[in-house]
């Protein structure tokens, strides 16, 4: 891209490659999600083709919206916090260089592998053993190239969001190294080094971790810079930024056995599992109480500010899933959430309006910048509003038909009649879920809308920006 | 002395420390200090031709 808005100080190049990837990733990962939740709906929308059934798409969605979009999102907001909160230019423009066409690699990788039906049946870590090595290779330059230009900083206090940045790289290594040992038996197949009860528990660190340290640490890296620069005041309170992020990453790593309960792994485990998932919730809430109380005395400008109010309103989806989380982590409640459209519903608060929102409104402030622009100097700010409305509702559908569905299920499932007997078949909760699975659909396809309005604003702003530097040029 | 007390010892280490990060981070003689860390996003003011602080309202 155009050299003219190149920062004579910092790497904005590999920032701005990676913003733009994050919209282009998050239409096709959530258009992929609009496809499977239709063809939940309406199954014939398999075409009876193997590369085209949800049991191949449904990794494809997971990958590309965890990954792709929200990993490009934490890329670029990472690269970008960190040379401004150092005052330095990254470590190394090569390695920069490197971790964007190595990211961009892996996905397209994950895209022609995962409906190929080449999995290593893994969730959320379903790529192959090759894939595995490039992913593993670009993390490792990313946390150099982080923890180098941290080395290098000019500013001798290293903010917040780096700590929750730095957490959540080396977590992220560690805990997809683990997860993903494997012994090859060809290029395209291999079979985990762990086995049993041990490998879901492996599995499942793994998997929360995912949520933990992806989705979480890292963006609360991003709430930590971005809520006070578009509020246009310091974080509400800095001691217990401090505070939350110890007892935050130290808690996390141990609530994965939640995901196994009434499983084979041993009661004890379960149980702790559960505990330490009850606590989270105070780490949790401390750091969206910390970013919704940074807008104490500026409330007024929600009222004028689509993108504070982005911002605001992913806080707000923080507090109300990691409440939900630790309360579907108690034994009798998942006897009844579990393996129901609840927990997808519970994923979803998190990953839209939490991971998606919060990412959402960075990259509005952002990507002006990126263009020689002001903060937040888009196209058009109307169309901002538009895109926060229809993803606001889209999130509300989405979760509320999950939670009917969800809770439906659980009861249907376990209703037995006075001979013991099952009342229900499963077929007959499939059948009631449907009006539930299209409310779903309709809750994406506004998600997505405001995505693909999302495309088009960021189009036109780097259109206008480029005029205007071709302008300022001839004058 | 079996492995069980390590494991023990260690939640007690772990409690130790967690305390002693609030007791570091609520102290008040580094009241002043936390709260210029907190000003960190705002001071870097190097920015382009447009640049994305000018209109900051305080």
């Amino acid at each position: 891209m155009s050299t003219a808005f190149d920062h004579p100080e910092y790497n904005y190049k590999v920032v701005r490659q990676f913003a733009i990837m994050t919209v282009v990733w998050g239409v096709v990962g959530m258009a992929v999600g609009v496809l499977i939740a239709a063809q939940l709906a309406w199954p014939q929308l398999n075409f009876d083709t193997p590369w085209f059934s949800f049991g191949r798409l449904r990794p494809l969605h997971t990958n590309a919206v965890i990954f792709a979009f929200g990993g490009c999102a934490l890329f670029a907001t990472s690269y970008y916090i960190v040379q401004r909160t150092c005052r330095t230019r990254l470590f190394s423009d090569t390695l920069a260089s490197f971790t964007f066409w190595g990211w961009q690699a892996v996905i397209v990788a994950a895209a022609i592998t995962l409906p190929m039906g080449l999995t290593s049946t893994k969730e959320y870590a379903e790529l192959e053993w090759p894939i595995d090595i490039l992913v593993t290779l670009v993390w490792v330059a990313y946390v150099v190239n982080f923890l180098g230009t941290l080395a290098i900083r000019k500013e001798s206090h290293i903010y917040v969001a780096n700590w929750f940045f730095a957490a959540f790289m080396i977590m992220i290594a560690i805990l997809y190294v683990g997860n993903n040992l494997a012994v090859p038996v060809s290029l395209t197949k291999s079979y985990s080094v762990w086995a049993g009860t041990v490998d879901a528990m492996i599995q499942w660190w793994w998997g929360h971790n995912a949520v933990g340290f992806f989705l979480t640490a890292g963006f609360l890296g991003i709430m930590y810079y971005f809520v006070p620069k578009q509020a246009g005041r310091p974080v509400y309170s800095y001691r217990l930024s401090i505070v939350h992020f110890w007892a935050l990453i130290s808690i996390y790593v141990w609530a994965g056995a939640h995901h196994l309960h009434y499983s084979a792994l041993p009661d004890w485990a379960q149980t702790s599992g559960m505990v330490m998932s009850l606590i989270l919730l105070a780490p949790s809430w401390g750091g969206m109480i910390n970013g919704m109380m940074t807008l104490s005395g500026a409330w007024h400008k929600l009222r004028t500010d689509p993108i504070l109010r982005f911002l605001v309103v992913s806080l707000s989806f923080y507090g109300m899933s990691t409440f939900e989380g630790p309360m579907m982590s108690i034994k009798t409640v998942n006897a009844l959430s579990h393996n129901t459209d609840w927990t997808i519903g519970h994923v979803h608060s998190g990953a839209l309006g939490w991971v998606a929102m919060v990412s959402i409104g960075a990259l509005y402030h952002l990507i002006p910048i990126m263009f020689g622009r002001k903060a937040g100097q888009m196209y058009s700010i109307g169309l901002i509003n538009v895109h926060f409305w229809l993803a606001t509702i889209g999130t509300v559908l989405y979760i509320a038909a999950m939670w009917v569905n969800g809770i439906m299920q659980g009861l249907m499932w376990r209703a037995v009649n006075e001979d013991g007997s099952l009342t229900y078949s499963f077929v007959e909760s499939v059948e009631a879920s449907h009006g539930g699975y299209v409310v779903r659909v309709l809750g994406g396809a506004f998600f997505l809308t405001g995505m693909l309005i999302m495309l088009f604003n960021v189009f036109m702003t780097t259109r206008e920006a480029k005029k205007e530097a071709a302008v300022a040029a001839h004058a | 002395m079996d492995i069980n007390d390590v494991r023990g010892l260690g939640s007690v280490f772990a409690l130790i420390a967690f305390m002693g990060i609030i007791w570091w981070a609520y102290g008040s003689s580094r009241k002043q200090r936390f709260k210029d860390d907190g000003d960190i996003p705002f001071r870097d003011n190097t920015e382009m031709p447009a640049d994305d602080d000018k209109d900051r309202s305080k």
